[in-house]
Formats: structure tokens, C-alpha cells, sequence
């Protein structure tokens, strides 16, 4: 059985290199961007079931076009790009627009975004699309038109099975993502990048303000152990 | 009304108390979900309802009680506990009501008639204020993040729902326990922390021996839980872990990049140890030495042996 796997992905700025203005605020501009960590595991996650079972590999992308050409590069068959900002509710009604129009046996999501950390978009999406949603998945196997997932839960690890179609959300640990050959970023090109600008959706809440968190410390480099151990005994 | 809802009982309760400062300005009913044998607690924890549904609650089939609820009652705000299980429903649920959800939120106020919360993005380093824009507004509050308020002389109504689920499409096949630890992180006065620094396993005796002179506990940073798996999930502090907010910190081998520190902002001291002087945690702490951990974590330990 060979099968349609959709992977949604979301570029971010990379966090660490985000500055701070004079209000405060994040400033973004000129700052790096990547794919969020565990979308860059749904990918490779994607493309090792398509490597084993065959088919199709389609990257559903929130980003720039090199966000395209970098999930091209790891693998995917196809990218589709768009770059509208929303909450998670917008965001579900987007990706199922899109993805209502194209076929899939699977769909994979990162556990969570690493900018927002909202854990929302797989089982919005899943919802919408009128499908089960297996999370926090750090296995995942495919046998007779079912997947077969090994949650990661608080106190358990939970074995679940479901027909397909299904979408499932992985942890980091599942895999580790292949960083790709130049032979692969040159193959890349060839591959069909889709742009597309969906209109705005409604989107459930709003962001009033975006501030650093102040965390003042003394930040004294201290040159001998005595010395820290004196703090240490007065500090405990 | 105010629904809320945690199939864990501990959060529930301390999200009850939060429910109940923010009805007071409004005056809104408070209404917990039990799926069973909670009921009178929830009271005692500040339910003005509690709707007792008598089925057996998975994520698809909460989604679709909790659902049937909204459907009948229309209440203006969800407050549902941020656990795994929680973080599945709460979404699920707004977008059957094409509703907004924010996760993991913090602190609560109301702004007009609608509520707005704050909660941590950007890694953990920046706190983001969001106002809900559409109703039901549903929230996912952190265990942990507030305080059980337990009256058992409250009286509160409880109301049997019956309803029957449609046939759960997830099979659960098997559960595998994780190795149960009694330790609670949350609760250490002191923490003594390592990281990647480390070589290998073995050296956490180091760590350990520190933390035991100090009386206090061992943490870690995600590293050494989730990719080397060297200790078990409730030892791992930051932003995907634990937070926690001892008197003192001790940060060992450890860079300090910012998930691991929204993780420590609590602490009253944080002490850094590492030999990179251009570590970022040298920027969180109030006081770092710049050196081998294999040299310096040693005589630390004899040091404070023989002092205490
Ligand atoms: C969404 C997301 C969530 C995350 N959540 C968390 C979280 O909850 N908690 C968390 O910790 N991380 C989290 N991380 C990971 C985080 O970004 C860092 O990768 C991680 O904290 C690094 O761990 P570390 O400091 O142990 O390792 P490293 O970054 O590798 O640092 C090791 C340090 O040890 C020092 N060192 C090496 N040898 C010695 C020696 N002999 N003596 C003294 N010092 C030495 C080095 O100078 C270095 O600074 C998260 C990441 C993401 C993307
Ligand atoms: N705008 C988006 N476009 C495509 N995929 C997204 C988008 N936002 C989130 N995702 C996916 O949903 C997961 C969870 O994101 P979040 O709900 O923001 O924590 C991410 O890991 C991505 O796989």
C-alpha cells in the first residue's frame, strides 16, 4: 500500500537570536529563520513511511519560499507555501481548506510550534477535517490501512491504533532529522513549489502586546571555590 | 457559566479557585465536568454545579460531553487543565465552536465583557497578553499554577447527564507504565542541575553527591532527560519540563538557552557553573564560576562537607 502523506509546517525565527527594543518588544527583522523543530521531525518522519511504504511526500508550509525549498530538500515531493498570520482557530481553517482539496492517507504535525507552544493545530486540523487525531506520537507504523502510534504520555506510554485516514502529531524524540546533501538541495529544484495566498480567516483571539520578561540578576563571576561555597552556605 | 474541566482532580480543584476569582466580577456560574466520583470535592473546591457525566472519558468522547454541555448551558469561558489529555480536548472543542483557545495561560483578567489572558511564547522568553475575540473562550491552565481553595461546608448542585458517545474511533491496544518516581521537583528548596556537560552517566554521581551535601534535589536540563534519557522526566526543568522555583539553583554544564531558563525564573539565586565564560547562563545567574565541572563540582562538595 503506498500513501498520501501531507506534513504541515510552520517557519520561525530562530528564538535565541530574537532582540529586544527599547519597549521591551521582540524585533525581528534581519533575524534568521528555520522550520520549527518538530515539524522538521514530521518531515523526516514522513519521508522515512513514504521510503519504506512508497507514494507521496507534500509539505503544507506557512512560511517563505525557502522554507519550501528547505522541506524539498529533506525530502518532500511537493511544497505548497502560503504566509498568512492568525491564531490557531484561523490557522485549522486554513490548513483544512487547503488540504480538504488534496488526497492523504496521513497527516503529520509537530506536537507543537516552538514559537507559540500552542499544541492546538493537529487536533484543530483533525477536527475539522473530520478525522481521528493520535498525539504525541514517538513511533509510528503503518500496517494494513492502519497507523499504529506509541504515545508519549504523562505517566504511560500508550500503544493506539486507527484506520486510515488519520493525523497524528510527533514528539522530538522520534527521530532524528536528516540534514540534507548538496545533491539533494540541487535535486530540490527541480521539485514543484505551489505559492498560494489564502484570505484572512476569523480567528478566535487576539494579541494585545508581545514583552521580553525581565528577569534581573547580579550576574557576579565569582574567581575561586571558597568563595562559592561561602555564597552557597549563605544563600541556603 | 464558567466550565471547567481536568481529568487530572488536583488541577481541577486549583483551577476551580482561579474560576471563582474571575466570576466574582462577573457573577458567573462556576460548573465543574466529573466524570465520576469528584463531585462533592469540586463543591468543596468551589463548583457551584457540577455536571457528574457517567461514561468512560477518553479524548474523542469528553470532547463530545463537554460538547452536548455547551450546546445546552452556552457558557461563556472553558477552563480546562493544560495536561496532555487537556491540551487535546480544549482545542478540539474550540473548533467544533469555531471558538479561540489559549494554552498554558498564566494569569487571567477580563477586559469589558471579555476575558484576557497572558501566557509564555518566543521560547519562554517573552509573555504575550491575548484578548478572545468570540465565545466560548477556552483556556488551558498549567497544573501547579494555582492554589486549591477547600471549604467542605459549600453546597452546590449536582446535576446526572446521560448521554451516549459515539463509538470511539482510537483503539488503545496496550499502556506501558513509565518507571513512577515519588520525587516532586516543584516542591525542592534546593536544586542542583546538570546538563550536557556531562561525559557520560556516571558522572552524575558528581551532581548527586553535591545535591545530597546541600540536602537538596537533582535536576537536568532536557538534554540529559529527553535525548540521553540519563534521568527520568521529573527531574527535567524548562519550558517543556518542570518549572520550578527553589531559594537555590545550582546550574551545572548547563548553556542556559532560553527554554531551559523559562523554566528557572522563579528561583531566588541561581548559580552557574561552566567552563564556556561566554555561556548564555552566565547572563541568568547571580553567580557563575568559569571552569571544569570535573575540577570544580569535587572540591565544592568537600568544601561544603566539611562547613556543614
Ligand atoms: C520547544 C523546545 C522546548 C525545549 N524545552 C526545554 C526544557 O524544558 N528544558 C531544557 O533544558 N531545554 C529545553 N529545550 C532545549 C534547549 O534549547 C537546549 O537545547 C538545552 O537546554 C541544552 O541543554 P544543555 O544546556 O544541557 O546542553 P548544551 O547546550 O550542549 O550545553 C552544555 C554546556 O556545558 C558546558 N560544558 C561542557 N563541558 C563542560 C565541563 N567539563 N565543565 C563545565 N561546563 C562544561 C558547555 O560550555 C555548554 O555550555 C527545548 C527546546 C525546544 C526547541
Ligand atoms: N500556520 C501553520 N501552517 C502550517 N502548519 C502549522 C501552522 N501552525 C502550526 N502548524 C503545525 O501545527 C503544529 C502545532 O502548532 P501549534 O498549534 O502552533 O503549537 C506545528 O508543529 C505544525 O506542524
Amino acid at each position: 500500500m503506498t500513501v498520501e502523506i501531507i506534513v504541515c509546517i510552520k517557519q520561525i525565527y530562530d528564538l535565541a537570536q530574537i532582540k529586544i527594543d527599547t519597549s521591551k518588544r521582540p524585533v525581528t527583522e534581519g533575524i534568521a529563520r528555520k522550520l520549527s523543530d518538530f515539524d522538521r521531525n514530521a518531515l523526516e518522519e514522513a519521508v522515512r513511511i513514504k521510503e519504506k511504504h512508497g507514494g507521496n511526500v507534500s509539505a503544507v508550509i506557512k512560511g517563505t519560499k525557502d522554507a519550501a525549498k528547505e522541506a524539498l530538500s529533506m525530502g518532500a515531493d511537493e511544497a505548497i507555501v502560503y504566509n498568512v498570520d492568525t491564531d490557531s482557530l484561523g490557522t485549522a481553517y486554513m490548513l483544512a481548506g487547503l488540504i480538504q482539496k488534496m488526497k492523504y492517507d496521513l497527516i503529520l504535525c509537530g506536537e507543537a510550534s516552538i514559537d507559540e507552544y500552542s499544541f492546538q493545530t493537529g487536533p484543530r486540523l483533525a477536527h475539522a477535517l473530520g478525522i481521528p487525531a493520535l498525539t504525541y506520537a514517538r513511533k509510528i507504523e503503518l500496517q494494513d490501512g492502519d497507523v499504529i502510534v506509541e504515545r508519549d504520555l504523562e505517566k504511560v506510554y500508550e500503544i493506539v491504533k486507527t484506520k486510515l485516514p488519520a493525523l497524528v502529531t510527533v514528539t522530538k524524540e522520534i527521530n532524528e532529522p536528516r540534514i540534507p546533501t548538496l545533491i539533494q538541495i540541487l535535486g530540490a529544484s527541480k521539485k514543484k513549489i505551489t505559492e498560494l495566498s489564502p484570505s484572512k480567516p476569523d480567528a478566535g483571539v487576539e494579541t494585545l502586546s508581545i514583552i521580553a520578561i525581565e528577569m534581573k540578576r547580579k550576574e557576579v563571576i565569582l574567581k575561586d571555590v571558597e568563595n562559592l561555597a561561602k555564597i552557597i552556605m549563605a544563600e541556603k | 457559566m464558567i466550565f471547567v474541566f481536568s481529568e487530572d482532580n488536583e488541577t481541577a480543584f486549583e483551577i476551580l479557585s482561579e474560576a471563582n476569582k474571575l466570576a466574582d466580577s462577573s457573577k458567573s456560574k462556576i460548573a465543574a465536568i466529573s466524570f465520576g466520583g469528584t463531585e462533592d470535592d469540586y463543591i468543596a473546591c468551589g463548583a457551584d454545579i457540577v455536571f457528574s457525566i457517567n461514561i468512560e472519558p477518553h479524548e474523542d468522547s469528553v470532547v463530545e460531553g463537554i460538547s452536548v454541555l455547551i450546546d445546552q448551558y452556552k457558557p461563556e469561558t472553558l477552563l480546562i487543565g493544560s495536561t496532555k489529555f487537556g491540551r487535546e480536548v480544549a482545542p478540539g472543542i474550540g473548533q467544533r465552536f469555531g471558538a479561540g483557545c489559549a494554552t498554558d495561560c498564566i494569569d487571567f483578567s477580563k477586559d469589558n465583557e471579555n476575558l484576557t489572558v497572558k501566557r509564555l511564547v518566543l521560547g519562554g522568553r517573552f509573555i504575550t497578553t491575548q484578548r478572545f475575540l468570540r465565545k466560548p473562550q477556552i483556556a488551558t491552565v498549567p497544573p501547579g499554577r494555582f492554589e486549591k481553595n477547600i471549604n467542605k461546608s459549600r453546597k452546590g448542585e449536582i446535576i446526572k447527564i446521560s448521554f451516549k458517545p459515539a463509538k470511539t474511533r482510537v483503539q488503545v491496544m496496550e499502556t506501558k507504565k513509565k518507571v513512577p518516581q515519588e520525587m516532586k521537583i516543584e516542591e525542592a528548596n534546593i536544586i542542583v542541575s546538570a546538563g550536557r556537560g556531562l561525559k557520560k552517566k556516571e558522572d552524575l554521581k558528581l551532581i548527586e553527591a553535591l545535591a545530597n551535601v546541600l540536602g537538596g534535589a537533582m535536576g537536568c536540563s532536557r538534554s540529559i532527560a529527553a535525548d540521553l534519557k540519563w534521568l527520568p522526566e521529573e527531574h527535567w526543568i524548562g519550558l517543556s519540563g518542570h518549572k520550578v522555583n527553589p531559594r537555590l539553583y545550582i546550574a551545572i554544564g548547563i548553556s542556559g538557552q532560553v527554554q531551559h531558563i523559562a523554566g528557572i525564573r522563579d528561583a531566588r539565586t541561581i548559580i552557574a557553573i561552566n567552563k564556556d565564560p561566554n555561556a548564555p547562563i552566565f547572563k541568568s545567574c547571580d553567580y557563575g564560576i568559569v571552569g571544569d565541572l570535573y575540577d570544580i563540582v569535587p572540591r565544592l562538595t568537600e568544601i561544603l562537607k566539611k562547613k556543614s
